[in-house]
């Protein structure tokens, strides 16, 4: 008999309705007006984005809303430079961790506006500690993806 | 710590491209050569700790049911336990508290993955959540060169340096690899083909990365009592550490982590570890990615922070060193994921009963067996020792 080993070929792709909150459902209907809204926790005052029903800290249920700044801090960022299944866009592309202004916690998204194809030009603009602003986009469907990523805010590099 | 807890039997595939088995036989292989290490049957196990990545990997899902006839599992005590890269340690943890409640006397721990059947990263990429995270923090890579980025950052950390390390690290587990009978990377390279090798997600190169494994590894732990009944020379479970962080990625600090941190110094606690360097022979890091390695060093208290750097230049984490760490290859060379937390408790428990063969540490003693997961959010430490 055959040593060999043969192999069965299948699919699954599956459909989901994935229920998003009402918490989560503001926070994005506020991004259709170029809004970033975080929730504060009664206890420990942090300022949480994106908005929650309740603190990751605390358990505290939170009902108050603040607005965040469209600025912040880079807190650090990468430079995407290979291919993988359910990826967001075609690489090279820059992920960033943004701490906006106003807000407790970083917010992971894109950071673009600038050149890609170049690591040392990229590393020009794109810096840890420096400023970035949120870029929208003209057509906004109340999603993660209205902001189109946050560009780098020229300024003196001091030394 | 309840009544205590040993490690008397261990089995790991040979990993790699395994398609010439089925899921089930692959888990047999393991199994069986853990039972063939202790002396024992299936017969003689009370109960049964399992576990893998989500089962979309295999798409086979809840494939502990599917195992059950491989682990020997009918008519036993069952549960699967799934928290992505560091399941290993998880697994090894919850035999531990099966064992030490004092519960069971006998349980096998059995982890396994079969990364070449599936779509590893187009899986890894719906962990995380679908309306925030998703689009950002899919693709191991660019998560944990976010972190290395702000580590390298945050100690201003020269480049140059950092990358030099890493590449020395790269080859050291690459290296090291080719003692292991069952690693899947078994390739010779140098520090200059890493510094060539092509960019994934900056500086991240791809041999900074790990390989995607088919492989599986069991683990049959038993009560000091049955132990002593066996007359068996075991490794010691000296001491357990787990902890998890919040759901959101930016919520935390990943430089000053403190997942590890806590996790290590839960650990060497219950251990009586003061001084891990000196006291350690020897450590399984997880170290899919070398820049991240060097992260953990700091954590796990082998230098103090913004010095891992030094660690790998000095040589203390290369073999022959104070503190060999991952002689197997490690997680870089090999990583069939649900089973590769439990790998590093194995290669552990191998060392300090001088069983480990070729890449034996010479007369390790105790040493530390550790696995990370979630989405860069857990971390688990597991002490073993040849002595109580």
């Amino acid at each position: 008999m055959s040593e060999e080993s043969r192999i069965l070929k299948g699919y699954i792709s599956l459909p989901y309705r994935w229920a998003m909150g009402v918490t989560t459902t503001r926070f994005f209907e506020e991004f259709k007006n170029k809004k970033i809204m975080g929730t504060r926790c009664p206890k420990c005052n942090r300022v949480l984005i994106p908005a929650r029903s309740f603190c990751s800290h605390c358990f505290e249920k939170i009902s108050e809303w603040v607005e965040v700044a469209q600025e912040g801090t880079l807190k650090t960022w990468v430079l995407i430079n290979f291919s993988y299944e359910g990826q967001p866009k075609e690489p090279p592309y820059i992920i960033g961790i943004i701490d906006l202004d106003g807000a407790s916690v970083g917010l992971p998204h894109f950071v673009g506006g600038v050149v890609m194809d170049d690591i040392e030009e990229t590393a020009k603009k794109v810096r840890i500690g420096g400023r970035v602003k949120a870029v929208w986009k003209e057509n906004r469907e109340g999603n993660i993806l209205d902001i189109d990523y946050f560009q780098p805010i020229d300024q003196e590099i001091s030394i | 710590m309840g009544q205590a807890v040993a490690i008397i039997g261990t089995g790991q595939t040979r990993c790699g491209n395994r398609l010439d088995v089925s899921y089930p036989e692959l888990i047999y292989e393991a199994v069986s050569m853990a039972f063939q290490d202790s002396g024992l049957s299936p017969k003689d196990i009370e109960a049964v700790v399992s576990g893998s990545m989500p089962p979309a990997m295999e798409g086979v899902h809840n494939p502990h049911l599917y195992w059950v006839d491989a682990m020997g599992a009918k008519g036993k005590s069952l549960v699967r336990i799934a928290t992505c890269g560091s399941t290993g340690i998880s697994l090894a943890h919850a035999g531990f508290y099966h064992v030490a409640s004092g519960l069971f006397d006998l349980v096998l721990v059995v982890g396994a993955e079969k990364m070449y059947e599936g779509n590893p990263q187009g899986v890894m990429a719906t962990v995380a959540d679908p309306f925030f995270q998703r689009p950002f923090l899919a693709g191991a890579p660019g998560i944990f060169s976010l972190q290395s980025n702000e580590w390298a950052h945050r100690y201003g950390l020269e480049e140059k340096r950092t990358r030099m390390a890493a590449a020395q690290l790269s080859v050291r587990n690459h290296t090291d690899a080719l003692y292991n009978p069952y690693a899947h990377i078994k390739v010779k390279i140098t520090v200059e083909d890493v510094l060539k090798s092509r960019v994934i997600a900056y500086p991240v190169r791809i041999l900074d990365v790990c390989p995607a494994s088919d492989g599986a590894c069991a683990v049959i732990m038993a009560s000091e009592r049955m132990v002593k009944k066996m007359g068996a020379k075991p490794a010691w479970i000296r001491g357990v550490g787990y902890c998890g962080e919040e759901a959101f990625f930016g919520e935390g600090d990943k430089v000053v982590w403190q997942s590890a941190i806590r996790a290590a110094k839960t650990a060497y606690k219950q251990a009586g570890i003061t001084n891990p360097r000196k006291e350690l022979d020897v450590a399984e890091v997880y170290n899919p990615f070398t820049f991240q390695e060097m992260l953990f060093y700091e954590c796990f208290g082998f230098c103090d922070f913004g010095k891992a750097v030094e660690l790998v230049e000095n040589g203390v984490v290369m073999k022959g060193g104070e503190l060999p760490c991952d002689p197997s290859g490690g997680v870089l060379s090999t990583n069939p994921i649900g089973a590769t937390g439990l790998q590093r408790v194995a290669e552990v428990a191998l060392q300090v009963t001088n069983k480990a063969g070729d890449h034996q540490i010479p007369g390790a003693s105790t040493g530390l067996a550790h696995a990370m997961g979630g989405l860069d959010q857990f971390n688990g430490i597991m002490i073993i020792s040849n002595s109580l």
